[in-house]
């Protein structure tokens, strides 16, 4: 869970902000001896960055960062024990800061920061709102009750009978019709979760606490409550459990594990062009993260798409990939214009100006390099460089119709020279509820063995993946990128594999019963 | 049920009776209008068309209401009140009956309102399909509830604050706003555009007009026992 939680593309974020604001921080905190308590101390290294000194949420990292860091001065806080509307407990503060919230740039401070250190800023935090000094308030946990048995049925009745599917979409990946429109109080851009990723919920993925999310709400965003509809008798609370089951059921059962290297197995018949072809349910998909471009102007540390399944098959001949990833628009959609625009604003990025929000498509890379590589070594990792370019496919929305993506060589993440379009891989792509799936099909083997990767069985062939959703305003170098990861195409298994057990198995018979006859014939004689 | 409402009712006529008939010996009155010049701006139309069952509620296409300019040029939805100016030790307890904030062909109604501090606002929805009612006030904790059907939901405010933004996140242009004071001395402008807070203790205070767009202006009126005053603003276009 943490593996994949520090690989989240809101991390880069973190990474971003941390440094930012140690050096800030470093700078411009001058405290004087007599206010400094012990929380403020650990405040001030470790939170202000992010926070801002005031406990605004306005550090000099937030400006990168959706979510942005918790203003503590309103003291609303999204996960919690308490009512909707309550304040947390202590407990719930401190859980918070303890494993962090996943899927945000907020990590967990437990092992980093001493127990006494963390009650001591837990405390510290109170001070920005006086909500929290007024002691006939005390916070009280709710009573949640016990998990009924399983029932993802009535579950999914109540998805659809209370509107969950107005936000979060049909299949609940963040697509829903009033997704576009969604602000938080402070009025910045914020995405309907992907219930098909629980591992990225920022309260935990589990069914107790998607649970204890409806009854709680997420406090300070546009997810309500659902304790009232208890109170009411709309439905029971067992019934809301079944929702909280049937929610958990859109994800995996374990977070994706990442792997290094994706398996081709030789395909029984015709590789499966078509990206809902049920051949593709026989391979196992890996999941690789993508995280913000952050290395070249313009940066871009709000990425949309947190990773992709990846699931490859070949014949011998040709090769056939197949990507699957999560976005809740297809671009361009002018219905997200407006989201788009409100994100650019909010996003603090390289140039002086917001860039104006343009119609711009969704996009899939897939880079290799130009030829196997005989050792370890690999072209720069982010479209490659002058010296030595990269081979990719790139598929936009745009190009949907073509059957094609395009094929060419990447000298850097500004130049792109494109092959001629014979040796282009075939593209086909589907746009299901807030999910991509594409699959790109070329010949191991093409005439241009001096620009197209010649694939080969039995090799591990480097290979990286870029995205973007154009309506997160993500184009030309604000995207989503992964790291180098392998694609190994597995070896065809020869005829003699199938004939040799046989043939060893016919003469170890023939020899046996050879060696009988013949003590059978000494026996006789003697 | 209802026959508890009709009592309530009741009292709360015979308590509002009382109170105006004290006022009236000793209380002064603040009336006035709210006037708009310049050109009167455009409201963005409302596309309804993903909500049929509000979209059939319209004859024309509804649009924002940010900024209402009635017939006789004068301004709606301005919440006129006593900012400052009453007795410290003022104090006259809420009336009985909640304030009534409807969703009704999503939108909200009314679009402005005020409350009393520990009074009830009972938020109901007419419209029978999913809304959230969303308070994101600074001085009262926040609140975003679930109404997947047609029902009514209380919550009580603590603190003054003028004023306390209201939304729906399903209907991103569902938006109202709550001005929560700790006496009764305030006023929505309507159709005519006129205002009036009656039964002011003989004082100097000031009154603030506040408007969504276009800011907050401030008068300060004296008020002697039993007078009337005429205080108007004037909102300009910008």
């Amino acid at each position: 869970m943490r593996a994949v939680g520090l690989s989240d593309s809101r991390t880069v974020g973190l990474l971003g902000a941390v440094v930012v604001a140690l050096l800030s921080v470093s700078q411009t905190v001058r405290l004087s001896s007599q206010d400094t308590t012990r929380g403020k101390t650990v405040y001030v290294k470790w939170c202000a960055g992010c926070h801002g000194e005031d406990g605004k949420g306005d550090g000099p990292a937030a400006a990168y960062m959706l979510p942005r860091p918790r203003d503590f001065t309103g003291a609303v806080y999204q996960i919690r024990t308490t009512a909707n509307g309550q304040l947390p407990t202590d407990a719930d503060l401190m859980r918070s800061i303890d494993d962090g919230l996943f899927g945000t740039a907020m990590p967990g401070w437990k092992g980093r920061l001493s127990d006494a250190e963390r009650r001591d800023v837990l405390a510290y935090l109170k001070t920005f709102s006086s909500f929290f000094a007024d002691t006939t308030q005390r916070p009280v946990a709710l009573a949640f009750g016990r998990e009924p048995g399983s029932d993802a049925r009535v579950g999914r009745q109540f998805y659809d009978s209370i509107g969950c599917r107005k936000c979060h979409g049909d299949q609940g990946r963040g697509d829903g019709p009033s997704a576009p429109t969604l602000k938080d109080d402070a009025g910045f851009p914020i995405f309907a979760a992907d219930l098909a990723q629980s591992w990225r919920f920022n309260g935990g993925g589990d069914v107790a606490a998607i649970y204890r999310r409806l009854r709680t709400g997420l406090d300070g965003t546009p997810m309500p409550s659902f304790s009232d509809l208890i109170d009411q008798k709309f439905l029971t609370a067992d019934e809301l459990w079944h929702l909280a089951q049937y929610v958990r059921s859109l994800s995996p059962t374990r977070p994706p594990e990442l792997r290094d290297v994706i398996h081709a197995p030789a395909a029984r018949g015709a590789l499966p062009a078509a990206p809902d072809d049920s051949a593709w349910n026989r391979v196992e998909p890996s999941w690789f993260p993508l995280v913000g471009q952050v290395i070249h102007k313009s940066r871009w540390f709000t990425p949309a798409i947190a990773g992709v399944w990846v699931q490859a098959l070949h014949d011998g001949r040709a090769l056939a990939l197949r990507i699957t990833w999560d976005d809740r628009s297809q671009s361009p959609d002018s219905a997200w214009r407006p989201f788009t625009q409100r994100v650019l604003a909010s996003v603090a990025g390289d140039d002086s100006t917001p860039p104006a929000a343009a119609l711009w498509p969704d996009q899939l890379i897939v880079q290799f390099p130009t030829k196997v590589p005989e050792g370890m070594e690999r072209p720069y990792f982010l479209m490659g460089a002058t010296t030595q370019p990269v081979y990719q496919w790139r598929w936009t929305s745009a190009l949907r119709t073509s059957g094609r993506a395009v094929a060419g060589l990447a000298r850097g993440i500004e130049r792109f020279d494109s092959l001629p379009a014979g040796s282009a891989p075939a593209a086909q792509a589907v746009y299901d509820h807030g999910q991509w799936r594409l699959v790109l099909t070329r010949a191991l083997a093409t005439p241009d063995t001096a620009d197209d990767l010649q694939f080969r069985t039995g090799r591990a062939i480097p290979v990286a993946f870029f995205g973007q959703d154009g309506s997160n305003g993500e184009f030309g170098t604000r995207m989503a990128v992964s790291t180098w990861y392998f694609l190994a195409l597995d070896q065809p298994t020869p005829p003699r594999v199938f004939v040799t057990p046989v043939v060893a198995i016919a003469v170890t018979l023939g020899l046996g019963l050879v060696l009988v006859r013949r003590a059978q014939q000494r026996g006789t004689r003697a | 049920m209802r026959a508890l409402g009709m009592m309530a009712v009741a009292v709360a006529g015979v308590v509002g009776l009382a109170a105006a008939g004290r006022s009236s010996q000793a209380g002064g009155t603040v009336a006035g209008k709210v006037r708009f010049t310049g050109a009167k701006p455009l409201m963005a139309k409302i596309d309804m068309s993903d909500e049929s069952v509000c979209k059939a509620k319209y004859t024309a296409p509804p649009t924002e209401e940010t900024v209402v300019v009635n017939a006789n040029g004068t301004l709606a939805n301005v919440f006129v009140y006593v900012k400052a100016g009453l007795p410290a030790d003022y104090a006259a307890p809420a009336p009985a009956e909640d304030v009534v904030l409807d969703q009704n062909g999503c939108r909200y109604h009314p679009h402005v309102l005020g409350i009393r501090v520990g009074q009830k606002l009972a938020i109901k929805n007419s419209d029978g399909l999913l809304h959230n009612i969303k308070a994101m006030g600074k001085q009262n904790r926040p609140f975003n509830v679930s109404q997947p059907t047609s029902m009514t939901t209380e919550r009580v405010f603590t603190a003054p604050e003028v004023m306390v933004p209201l939304e729906c996140n399903v209907h991103g242009w569902m938006h109202a706003y709550l001005g929560v004071l700790p006496h009764s001395f305030f006023a929505v402008t309507g159709t005519d555009g006129s205002f009036s807070l009656k039964g002011l203790p003989p004082g100097t205070y000031t009154i603030e007009a506040w408007h969504e767009k276009y800011g907050t202006q401030v008068a300060t009126v004296t008020v002697t026992a039993g007078g009337a005053k005429t205080q108007d603003f004037t909102f300009t276009a910008r």
